[in-house]
């Protein structure tokens, strides 16, 4: 083979190889990623059941209700609408009433969102950063966040201590 | 006074910087000697300097001066010494300042020892480490100083985060930064190389013990990283996909393919122009990788606090360096001269191939990982692309290079023998489908995949060995011959044995835990017992102990299997009284490479608490093979050949390392 015989066998391998690549991208593109909504867009959205997507918000104070089996439910709320949703599993540590929290799941035939996965991943102001956007956009940001956070940390305590 | 010396010190560390930066490379230009040995000096002394600075924080933190805003910030005076210490970079400020202490240390290393470069080369070297020196030192004073102080100082410190409270912060981030950092050496010597328009095997020489040291550094950071997530997080996972650990993975990828192409470069002069490219890239997204985590762009729980100026500032570093680099390759790249040519069935074909493959499953993490950020940017919707997108299409690209990877070494330089490559791996074939078909009748009905993914984890393992067997005549020769050719084969040759084995050992563990993990969560009451995995665990009931800074909530299981008592298990829940904050803390019991999980979740009126038990086949060898990999490294680097270039007395190597021309 001569010189320029080997370097276009490589290239066209290597063509070959990156093709593959990008279609495996893109078909892996259409059918794995998962949306980012709120209450609010859900709504407004229709979304239908049996779509997944991410729903994030804050945890309605005082909606929270443990059932058996480690069931539970509570509200999400972006402040101008709220979306019932359940669970069945361990919360984790930083899951709390007041507080962000984005749950995966999808919508069932009676407008609950059945979450599989409840993430209450946070920074230090107690606040998914999507979440935060999102609330910011609809207007519902209050500067005195960090006071809130306080006092919903003051509750925390109560309860971890019963 | 310390971090008003700690701050003057780190000032006096830019000077430096900015003087190695600009008179080497006028030395360079001028010819002349004097003024390129500048750069040595200030090498060592910015290395001093910088590490003045750090131990000046370092004892900020000892000594809980509260007064310094970093320290108020994370830090507790009642915190254990040893997370007074790793607090020093467990956020964002001080660990910015361990990454230039690192930075520091590789460029008064490549200073201290590289006396066998070429007067030229290693001035141009070390301009390049004082350019991005310059870059992070003015990023550091500039947008996030470690040592403000604050006006009124506070009683007492707001405690680092819990999470962050244990010894894998010790180990994690120097590891992963000595990694990152590490590549900052492969780079300089790339734009050298650039800037002087010259390259050559012995370029690859020196430069591929440094980029073996990084990726040693980075491969053992991974592992370690993806060790802690498991046991500290509480789900029981060891790999999220998470955009964080998606950044530290891209530069691995990069990093081992430069490591192979640099073995083509070194042994047959080839791949010159995709090697300097490599090295490139391998740098650019290491700091890809800290701005993705530094700048705030996503959330994690590497993500501290978020400040826009900052995002800015190091989107303007990583534009300079990347955009600066790539152009200056395109402007030089073709003054480099060709090198040797092969036929594509030869040792540089299949490294070739493992470069292309490398690079490409590289390529789908990085669109994985930016994808989402783009798309936000460009049409607002928030996305995320989660595990299923890398299962689709990382995976299916490991697959042929796994299938490859034995057939590289048993391949001849130049023109290989693919046939005679496939013989000699007869055994190893045949070792793979004998698993696949054990695995396939134990398994009956379960997943099919799983035993054809043990199959080539086998084949991969067996064909090190093979080709281990093959180099010392085992079975050909008598015992005392194969043993005799054993210790006198390469150093290399055996780090290259012990690396692709690794990749094996890690995906029995990877494909074992995914596939026979047995997970059971419930609300257990005293006395419950839990049957997971083969083994009964029954709950004894909780206590409560008051710890330094945090109280804790401990679980006692007793585990028994076949009746027999084996093991008693105390996973906990700490409360952090600072932060209010509580993490979980899970107890591990180890059997053979298999371990039991038991994580808790929330504690209810009536006495009974959430309970997560996992039983996990095999898992420990996620991390085995890593570690082997590394050990597998450390064995090539401490290769004779190799030691050309790194710590050696100059009087022998002067003479073998005359520019290669």
């Amino acid at each position: 083979m001569t010189r320029k015989q080997r370097r276009l066998t490589m290239i066209g391998g290597a063509l070959v190889v990156l093709g593959i690549a990008a279609a495996l991208v893109l078909n892996a593109l259409r059918d794995s990623i998962v949306f980012f909504s709120t209450p609010m867009m859900v709504s407004e959205k229709h979304i239908q059941p049996g779509q997944r997507f991410r729903l994030g918000g804050l945890v309605q104070t005082g909606s929270l209700v443990r059932g058996d089996n480690l069931a539970v439910a509570f509200k999400v709320s972006d402040g101008s609408a709220t979306l019932p949703v359940a669970y069945t599993g361990i919360l984790p540590d930083l899951f709390r009433e007041g507080q962000g929290v984005v749950a995966e799941g999808a919508l069932d035939g009676s407008g609950v969102f059945q979450a599989d996965t409840v993430l209450a991943k946070h920074d230090e102001t107690y606040m998914p950063k999507e979440v935060a956007d999102a609330l910011k956009k609809q207007g519902h940001w209050k500067d005195d966040y960090g006071a809130q956070a306080g006092a919903a940390e003051a509750s925390g305590k109560q309860e971890v201590s019963q | 006074m310390i971090a008003e010396a700690g701050h003057f010190a780190l000032v006096l560390a830019l000077g430096l910087a900015l003087i190695q930066s600009v008179v080497p490379i006028i030395g360079a230009r001028w010819n002349d000697g004097a003024l390129m040995n500048v750069a040595r000096s200030t090498a060592l002394v910015q290395l001093l300097f910088v590490g003045a600075s750090f131990f000046a924080l370092a004892t900020l933190y000892v000594v809980s001066d509260f007064s310094v805003l970093n320290v108020f910030q994370n830090s507790h005076s009642l915190k254990p010494m040893i997370y007074k210490i790793t607090g020093v970079w467990g956020n964002h400020e001080g660990s910015m300042l361990l990454w230039v202490t690192i930075l520091a240390l590789f460029g008064g290393l490549v200073a201290a020892f590289g006396n066998n470069l070429p007067l030229t080369l290693r001035a141009h070297v070390l301009a390049v480490q004082g350019w991005i020196a310059t870059a992070f030192y003015l990023f550091i004073l500039l947008t996030s100083n470690p040592f403000t102080r604050i006006a009124s100082p506070p009683m007492e410190g707001r405690d680092l985060n819990p999470v962050l409270q244990d010894i894998g912060l010790a180990v994690h981030p120097p590891m992963l930064y000595l990694g990152y950092v590490g590549f900052s050496i492969a780079f300089s010597f790339a734009v050298a190389a650039l800037i002087e328009g010259r390259i050559d095997a012995a370029w690859a020489r020196w430069v591929r013990p440094w980029t073996l040291v990084a990726w040693i550094f980075l491969t053992l950071g991974i592992a370690m990283g993806s060790y802690w997530a498991y046991y500290e997080l509480g789900w029981g996972g060891w790999w999220f996909w998470d955009p964080v650990e998606n950044a530290s993975l891209m530069p691995w990828l990069a990093g081992t393919a430069l490591l192979h192409s640099s073995v083509v470069m070194e042994k047959r002069n080839a791949l010159k122009v995709w090697t300097i490219l490599l090295a490139i890239l391998t740098f650019s997204l290491s700091l890809l990788g800290t701005f993705l985590v530094r700048s705030g762009v996503l959330t994690s729980v590497h993500a501290f606090a978020t400040d826009p100026t900052r995002g800015i500032f190091i989107l303007l570093i990583l534009c300079t360096f990347i955009g600066g680099s790539l152009t200056l390759f395109v402007w030089r790249a073709s003054a480099l001269k060709q090198g040797g040519l092969f036929a594509p069935v030869s040792r540089e074909g299949a490294l070739v191939l493992n470069n292309l493959f490398l690079t490409t499953a590289c390529a789908t993490v990085f669109v994985g990982t930016l994808y989402p950020l783009a798309l936000e940017v460009i049409t607002g919707n928030r996305i995320s692309v989660g595990a299923p997108f890398f299962n689709l299409t990382f995976a299916p690209l490991f697959v042929p290079l796994l299938i490859a990877v034995p057939f590289g070494p048993l391949l001849a330089w130049k023109r290989g023998d693919l046939l005679g490559a496939s013989q000699r791996l007869v055994a190893a074939g045949v070792g793979s489908v004998i698993a696949v078909a054990v695995l396939w009748a134990w398994a009956w009905g379960g997943s099919t995949f799983a035993p054809l993914a043990i199959g080539l984890a086998v084949f991969v393992i067996l064909g090190a060995l093979s080709d281990l067997a093959e180099r010392i005549s085992l079975f050909r020769a008598s015992l005392p011959v194969s043993l005799r050719r054993a210790k006198g084969l390469p150093r290399s040759a055996w780090g290259t044995v012990f690396a692709h084995a690794g990749l094996g050992v890690a995906l029995i563990g990877i494909v074992c835990e995914t596939t026979w993990n047995t997970e059971y969560i419930a609300s257990m009451k005293t006395n419950d017992v839990a049957r997971v995995g083969g083994y009964s665990l029954t709950f004894e009931g909780t206590t409560q102990q008051q710890r330094s800074n945090y109280r804790e909530d401990i679980a006692r299981f007793t585990v028994s299997r076949n009746g027999q008592p084996i093991a008693v298990m105390t996973p906990s829940k700490r409360n952090f009284t600072t932060r209010a904050a509580s993490t979980t803390e899970a107890a591990l019991l180890t059997r053979g490479a298999s371990q039991l999980y038991i994580s808790l979740g929330d504690a209810s009126a009536d006495g009974s608490i959430a309970v997560r038990i996992y039983h996990k086949p095999m898992v420990l060898l996620i991390w085995f093979g890593p570690v082997l990999m590394a050990f597998g490294g450390v064995l090539s680097l401490s290769d004779r050949r190799l030691r050309v270039g790194a710590p050696k007395p100059a009087k022998a190597a002067r003479r073998a390392l005359q520019p290669a021309e």
